[in-house]
């Protein structure tokens, strides 16, 4: 007799924990095929505000510890992310409908992606901040700070590299975040919420949850309590619209183009300047 | 011991005001269209400045065009360089014309000229001087190897500190070769048509500097402008946000610098004397007219008394009168209209419960005044604890313990700056790591300067004005 597999139920991620909608809402992921692959959560308005309170309250913590330490936690990242290559590799495969190999090459690129930004941690503050030569006797410096809770929208395709992308420079800044995956291809994101509950990252810094993009988009972008929005994975025709929502607390809204680069960590750090009069 | 002060009034011989202003466009003044004008008034004495063409879609059109063409044919086209001795002339003439500029500023604004002399002007022209220097040394910036200008800048200040909001606007954004429409703030035109005669001075290319004066309806055009790369505005931050939505979706960059309710916040070892005149500069500086002045007063439970105590005795000595005196420390309250909100917002602190308190001053009866005035037992659920006044009103709060004021300082939606007075390092170090501001003043308040990062967390803004960060709003690649 075959074995029937035991699969995967397929939740959220909030808090550091696998909870599924409040909603008790799923909707059905196939795969290349049409056959069908699972049920994953479809979040609701309440499990945004949920992962949003769960990474305000985990943002203390996140930007206070050592950008050192953030760094070794990022790396730990990695190597779990190189130790379930495998499982990543399936998804991708499934989903996505490609080839064994760009599989791989997107695991590879995902996990090389957390690696660099992994050292950037402790290296920004150096390349981004300054010492102000002020006309006077004070001694003036700028130095980029986290800017607190992020909301990620993150690439529909490819699901994994396009997520990570846009996730490790807003931890390497030291915000917290909550992510809205891809809607058709979620699967390697709970995965990865796997590899981020076994890493030393602390729960509710990342925060992620499945569901209709457009439909998360608004209620992500009107909340009062996210303080940016990384929206590279938004379809163009709700980008105004959640751009205008977001104008409500003055949320710091960018897209960026595929790839890394230092500009996407600073884009979600504020810059803080300090004045102290210097004498005898 | 009283002193008597005899009047020492500034000369206003040294300006020249016209009895009309037209429309700074293409390098001349020009009428407007439909010839509509309106006045600028000296807030001290309520006499009639000037009156001022009000720019409408045709003029506004015409100074989009203008900057167009100067930045296509010419601003763009010339060697970085040579774009940057512009600057340091414009720097220079700035620095020559500097009294005539203080002068104008106070008749217009209404500060005292103590703070136009020394502030606005030598810090406006430093703003030119410093950017000056950046210009052929843009691929140092820290925004790629290749940064490119925006193009046309369409920039919108206040009145507060009008020359100087000015040079922060326009230095960096010709230093990186945009080209700019820069409006002025309604009620303070004068020293922005000043310096488009600095930029004829100077000989700076027709168009790449053109001043429309005008109100709200003027400043939304520019901003709703197709050809426009950039809005840079400084201002309120209900403005802002309705500026941000209008160009939500386009192609148009922005930076704003708006509102501010920033707590200064005295730790029980702090330098006493210091301190009460931190608190007094925090707070009474340019008549509280400063996005980013020192409105809460956030003090140790334990020298609250003292302090108080202190602080009454020192405003007691503040000289309110004739901004052009130079012995005034609290000049006029810049337009009615801003008088009538600093009176209202006063009002709810009574009405809700707090104590106000204001030295005996004698006003003067034409013009618009305030005395500096203090709020005792206020909750930060009262108005006047989480609204911008923007007047000369401090209100003052208590705390226990560091972290108690650390979460009443950010207990706002505004973060654009902070004061911290106490002797210890490490603990100002503290506070202003866990401070959610982005300029904190330790043992000192209200300093700025072209080479310091200025601008706000949260919603008092996008972005940083002055030092290389704020270079790199107006270049591509730039933040």
């Amino acid at each position: 007799m075959t074995r029937i597999d035991v699969k995967k139920t397929y939740k959220l991620y909030i808090g550091g924990a696998f909870p599924r909608s409040e909603s008790g809402r799923t909707y059905e992921i196939n795969d290349s095929n049409g056959e069908f692959i699972a049920n994953p959560a479809q979040a609701s308005r309440k499990d945004l505000r949920d992962a949003v309170l769960a990474a305000r309250t985990s943002l203390p913590g996140w930007s206070g510890a050592t950008a050192f330490n953030r760094g070794q936690i990022l790396y730990r990242v990695a190597e779990m992310m190189e130790s379930r290559s495998g499982q990543f590799i399936d998804e991708i495969c499934a989903l996505e409908g490609v080839t064994k190999t760009v599989a791989k090459k997107q695991i590879e690129e995902s996990i090389d992606t957390w690696v660099w930004y992994s050292g950037w941690c402790d290296k920004i503050s150096a390349i981004a901040g300054s010492t102000n030569p002020v006309s006077g006797p004070f001694y003036n410096f700028t130095t980029p700070e986290s800017m607190g809770v992020i909301g990620v929208f993150a690439a529909q395709k490819p699901s994994l590299l396009g997520l990570v992308q846009a996730l490790a420079p807003v931890l390497a800044g030291g915000n917290t975040a909550v992510v809205v995956t891809s809607q058709k291809f979620p699967l390697p994101a709970i995965s990865l919420s796997e590899v981020l509950a076994t890493s030393d990252v602390p729960g509710g810094v990342v925060n992620i949850l499945t569901g209709k993009t457009n439909e998360l988009a608004p209620w992500m972008a009107s909340h009062m309590d996210v303080d940016g929005l990384d929206i590279s994975g938004l379809s163009k025709d709700v980008e105004t619209q959640t751009r205008i929502e977001g104008t409500e607390n003055l949320k710091r809204i960018h897209r960026f183009p595929d790839g890394n680069s230092p500009q996407r960590i600073l884009a979600f750090m504020e810059d803080k300047t300090v004045w102290h009069p210097v004498g005898i | 011991m009283t002193f008597e002060y005899a009047p020492a009034p500034e000369s206003t011989s040294i300006v020249n005001i016209s009895d009309e202003y037209g429309l700074f466009i293409n390098g001349k003044f020009v009428a407007p269209k439909n010839g509509k004008t309106f006045t600028t008034i000296n807030p001290a004495t309520e006499a009639v400045l000037a009156k001022i063409a009000y720019a409408e879609a045709a003029d506004v059109d015409k100074a989009v065009a203008a900057a167009r063409v100067a930045y296509v044919k010419v601003w763009s086209k010339i060697s970085p360089q040579e774009r940057g001795k512009y600057l340091f002339r414009i720097a220079r003439i700035m620095q020559e014309r500097s009294r005539e500029f203080a002068v104008l500023e106070s008749l217009d604004n209404g500060k005292p000229i103590r703070e136009s002399r020394d502030v606005d002007v030598p810090l406006a022209a430093n703003h030119f001087f410093y950017h000056a220097g950046w210009a052929d040394k843009l691929k140092f910036a820290g925004v790629g190897d290749n940064p490119k200008p925006l193009g046309v800048a369409g920039q919108i200040i206040p009145w507060n500190f009008p020359l100087l909001m000015l040079a922060w606007k326009v230095a960096p954004a010709l230093a990186a070769g945009n080209t700019v429409v820069l409006k002025p703030a309604e009620t303070t035109p004068l020293t922005a048509l000043l310096f488009a005669q600095v930029c004829q001075q100077a000989g700076l290319p027709a168009g790449v500097v053109n001043i429309i004066t005008g109100d709200g309806k003027t400043g939304s055009l520019l901003v709703n402008h197709p050809d426009i790369n950039k809005i840079a505005f400084t201002g309120s931050t209900a403005v802002g946000k309705g500026i941000a939505r209008a160009v939500a979706g386009s192609k148009k960059s922005v930076t704003l610098e708006l509102g501010g309710k920033a707590a200064n916040i005295v730790f029980e070892d702090a330098p006493i004397d210091e301190t009460i005149e931190g608190i007094v500069n925090g707070i009474f500086f340019n008549q509280g007219h400063v996005c980013c002045a020192g409105s809460r007063l956030l003090v140790q439970e334990n020298i609250h008394e003292e302090i108080l105590e202190k602080l009454k005795h020192r405003m007691s000595q503040i000289r309110v009168g004739d901004p052009l005196d130079k012995n005034t420390d609290l000049g006029a309250i810049n337009s009615a209209s801003q008088l009538a909100r600093i009176k209202s917002l006063s009002d709810a602190g009574d009405e809700e419960g707090a104590q106000r308190w204001s030295p005996e001053c004698a006003l003067p009866s034409k013009g618009f005044w305030f005395p500096p005035t203090i709020f005792t037992g206020v909750t930060q659920a009262h108005r006047i604890a989480r609204e911008e006044i923007f007047g000369p009103v401090l209100s003052v709060i208590t705390f226990r313990t560091p972290q108690e004021a650390i979460e009443k300082a950010n207990n706002t939606p505004y973060g654009l700056s902070a004061g911290i007075w106490t002797d210890k390092g490490s603990r100002i170090l503290w506070t202003a790591k866990h401070l959610k501001a982005g300029v904190i003043w330790a043992n000192t308040f209200n300093k700025f300067d072209p080479a310091s990062p200025f601008g706000g967390y949260k919603e008092s803004g996008w972005g940083r004005e002055g030092g290389r960060h704020g270079l790199s709003a107006y270049l591509k690649g730039g933040n």
